[in-house]
């Protein structure tokens, strides 16, 4: 479903690694993820790909190699990391809405305080995304009012408030309720549709089908493959991923 | 009962100086204590480390060593002031708010994770994501904790009386002196006043805690 031409490297990670303790979380990864690309991440648990997403924008930190955005290296600490935190989406598993503000509230906090935004075009910006997403009745509500689905959407909408460069998506349906999972998948498709490049970590392979560019494979805290959707559902050329889609197809 | 409706006006003076002291006290040892409770969780170790050694040092020592190194130590080394009430300030806020520092911790640290990461994650920074986000949940949840410091507060204001500040407790120990025969009257008199003040803040902190529950 390659509707648009990726462009340029937007996020390189070049031999990154992190233990934890004595697990080795991640090794040597390296991953070039272009303008407009949709990478689908996937893997058994305790593979490493929750924290490969983390560490995009240094939620997690690394222990050597680089990652770099839009040919930024990211710094360690400080207002450098925030302003290109600004630049990356982050949409959690547990949607981490902030509990104490509005949806709207949720979606303007950013834009107003980060960049600067005058609330009335804040506020005009998020009624425009929330519609976008579906939830723009639910505005002056709390997030606890709201079910997990419209959590989500709502927590997208607030990662494309701040018109981010690259949208990172950690599980974002394994916290939902089985018929809430397609309502957040429409909007994660749309938006792929658009252009928006985006890393997904994800156990929804019919997501991956219809909306990846690409499909990386974890295993271990190594990238085991790296192939286009097509090629790594109908060929996958390692063991590793045969057994894991082997796996998935008796359920 | 004479021996108090006789010495109202005293006991009136004592209330209002316990008031006072317990109100400036209370508000400095909030902004210190949030300050330091701030400290405790910034990414900056140094700052860690002072709030965390301010802390243990006021909180596991007496308030009385607190009053003797405000109202005798301090003048020593320079820092002088008119009013022994400066001095009960000082000591009363710095003990305090070490107490504060770790209720405000303890809130913070009740707040889920994911909402700091959350604010991390649209470019928040350190600052913003502490006052926007996390000290108005923790804050909720704090409230309770905090308004019982402040009762203990009103209460250890009274050590004050033994340093030469005439508040409650010291009018009361006067009174005791002068009238031998009604000491039990006097001081349950004393007792009434400080009641006066605590209970009504008992019964915000039932309430208070009622109102800001923040559904998750």
């Amino acid at each position: 479903m390659t509707t648009h031409v990726p462009g340029d490297t937007l996020v390189s990670l070049n031999a990154v690694n992190k233990h934890y303790g004595q697990l080795h979380v991640l090794k040597d990864i390296n991953l070039q993820v272009r303008k407009g690309e949709v990478v689908v991440v996937i893997g058994p648990s305790g593979s490493g790909k929750s924290t490969l997403c983390r560490a995009i924008n240094r939620l997690e930190t690394i222990e050597g190699g680089t990652i770099s955005i839009d040919g930024k290296v990211l710094p360690e600490e400080g207002k450098e990391l925030a302003q290109l935190r600004a630049d990356v989406g982050m949409v959690f598993q547990s949607f981490n809405l902030f509990a104490h503000k509005t949806i709207l509230e949720n979606v303007t906090l950013g834009p107003i305080k980060v960049k600067g935004v005058s609330k009335a075009a804040a506020e005009k910006d998020a009624m425009a995304l929330l519609e976008r997403v579906g939830v723009g009745h639910q505005a002056p509500k709390l997030p606890a009012q709201l079910s997990g689905g419209q959590q989500q959407r709502v927590a997208i909408a607030r990662a494309l408030a701040m018109k981010p460069k690259v949208m990172l998506f950690d599980e974002p349906t394994s916290a939902l309720d089985p018929e809430m999972i397609n309502e957040v998948l429409d909007v994660m498709v749309q938006l792929a549709k658009e252009g928006m490049t985006m890393i997904v970590v994800t156990h929804e392979m019919g997501f991956a089908r219809k909306a990846a560019d690409r499909v990386v494979f974890m295993a271990d805290g190594q990238i085991v493959e790296d192939a286009t959707p097509e090629e790594f559902f109908t060929n996958p050329k390692s063991d590793r991923a045969k057994d894991f889609l082997s796996k998935l197809l008796t359920h | 009962m004479d021996v108090i409706f006789e010495n109202l006006p005293l006991y009136w003076e004592g209330f209002l100086r316990t008031l006072f002291l317990s109100v400036v006290s209370g508000i400095f040892a909030l902004i210190l204590g949030t300050l330091l409770a701030a400290a405790r969780v910034s990414p900056v170790a140094a700052l860690r480390g002072f709030s965390t050694v301010y802390v243990e040092i006021l909180r596991n020592t007496p308030l009385t060593i607190a009053f003797f190194f405000a109202a005798v130590v301090l003048p020593r080394i320079g820092v002088k002031f008119e009013q022994f009430e400066i001095a009960a300030i000082i000591a009363l806020s710095t003990y305090t708010a070490a107490f504060i520092a770790e209720a405000v911790r303890s809130g913070v640290n009740s707040v889920p994770v994911g909402q700091a990461e959350a604010a991390r994650s649209i470019g928040m920074k350190f600052g913003q994501v502490l006052s926007l986000i996390i000290l108005p949940q923790a804050l909720r949840t704090v409230i309770p904790p905090l308004i019982n410091i402040l009762i203990a507060l009103v209460k250890n204001s009274s050590v004050a009386g033994a340093f030469f500040v005439l508040e409650l407790f010291g009018y009361g120990r006067q009174l005791a002196n002068a009238n031998g025969d009604a000491v039990i009257t006097v001081l349950l008199g004393t007792a009434f006043f400080y009641l006066l003040l605590t209970v009504p803040l008992g019964i915000l902190a039932n309430t208070v805690e009622r109102k800001v529950a923040i559904a998750r």
